[in-house]
């Protein structure tokens, strides 16, 4: 069996938040329209809670667009947010709002987190953001991202639980040895 | 276990519909077999979709993907058309198992195959496989660096 590892390192490009010199890096390849993600996303958000100065959480795109009809927009839209400083309070609007995700609720949700919305849509008809997420869509291809979520803890693909409590013990583990 | 690389790939002939049937030898290009246990069953269902997701990349190596597993025709159109996988999935259901035992992934004991992938080249020769335990799915990124080893 391949050892699934990161085919693209954190780097510059990538939306972080954190400490700049981790011990634990947790990359999330995530579809705003998975319920499954959904149900990460207070887990993630309680152990970047947990581990405070010892984590950094990383969130890159990886839309399954055959099964969620309204993952690749909303995921242009926290790009395009981004490009504004608002990504993270859009990446978290959309996940509390999962079930709504169509066009009308997306704008809505960037005017909701401070962001122009005519600015967000220069950017959506620009396509740039449209390429960032099939970059990131091809790197968790590459990566060997199995699913969604798939999360990916210092650089290896983490196949274990990630209920709260599992995924938890299994970091304090590696923060231990580390 | 699994049929080692290098091995000629047995040539096989099965249903992708209730009325239509796909052989190995018709593909020119290299074929992708994704084994998976069953139909429905939950990792099978995201590796599935993981592959689905990433077939322009197969594609873009004039590569063919084929699911094959142990489930009958019209259970494999259902699961296809509500899970909207973007490749056929081939019923290995009668006789039962006898492309997975030709590829030496079948599970006697309980009646499934195990979740194989073979990359078969145009010479019909396996160039690559790889058997994960039941549970984890392996996602698409082995399969698809073999395939790029190969051209």
């Amino acid at each position: 069996m391949s050892a699934a590892s990161l085919a693209t390192a954190v780097g510059p490009h990538d939306h972080v938040t954190g400490p700049k010199n981790p011990t634990l890096t947790l990359v999330e390849y995530g579809d705003y329209e998975c319920p499954y993600c959904g149900q990460a996303f207070p887990i993630v958000e309680k152990i970047r809670e947990h581990f405070r100065e010892d984590l950094q959480f990383v969130f890159r795109n990886f839309p399954l667009t055959d099964v969620h009809p309204h993952a690749e927009a909303a995921a242009e839209f926290a790009e395009a947010a981004g490009l504004q400083g608002k990504f993270w309070e859009m990446h978290d609007t959309l996940f509390q709002h999962q079930r709504h995700l169509d066009n009308d609720s997306l704008l809505r949700y960037v005017t909701d987190v401070g962001a122009d919305v005519d600015e967000v849509t220069r950017a959506l008809a620009a396509g740039d953001v449209r390429r960032r997420v099939e970059a990131d869509f091809e790197s968790a291809i590459r990566s060997g991202a199995n699913g969604t979520p798939a999360f990916f803890v210092n650089g290896t693909r983490y196949d274990g639980s990630w209920a709260y409590e599992p995924f938890v013990a299994y970091l304090e583990g590696l923060l231990a040895t580390s | 276990m699994a049929l080692p690389i290098g091995s000629l790939a047995p040539d096989f002939t099965l249903l992708a519909t209730p009325d239509q049937k796909v052989s190995l030898s018709e593909f020119s290009g290299p074929v992708v077999l994704i084994f998976y246990p069953a139909d429905w069953s939950p990792v099978c269902g995201d590796e599935l979709a993981v592959f689905s997701a990433a077939s322009k990349f197969f594609s873009a190596h004039d590569a063919q993907l084929l699911g094959i597993s142990v489930d009958g025709a019209w259970c494999h159109e259902a699961y296809r058309e509500e899970r909207k996988i973007a490749f056929p999935l081939l019923a290995d259901f009668h006789p039962k198992g006898e492309v997975a035992q030709a590829y030496d992934v079948y599970r006697d004991h309980d009646g499934t195959c195990e979740r194989a992938l073979f990359v078969i080249d145009r010479e019909k020769t396996v160039a690559w496989n790889d058997v994960s335990p039941l549970g984890i799915n392996p996602g698409a990124d082995g399969a698809l660096r073999a395939l790029e080893a190969l051209s």
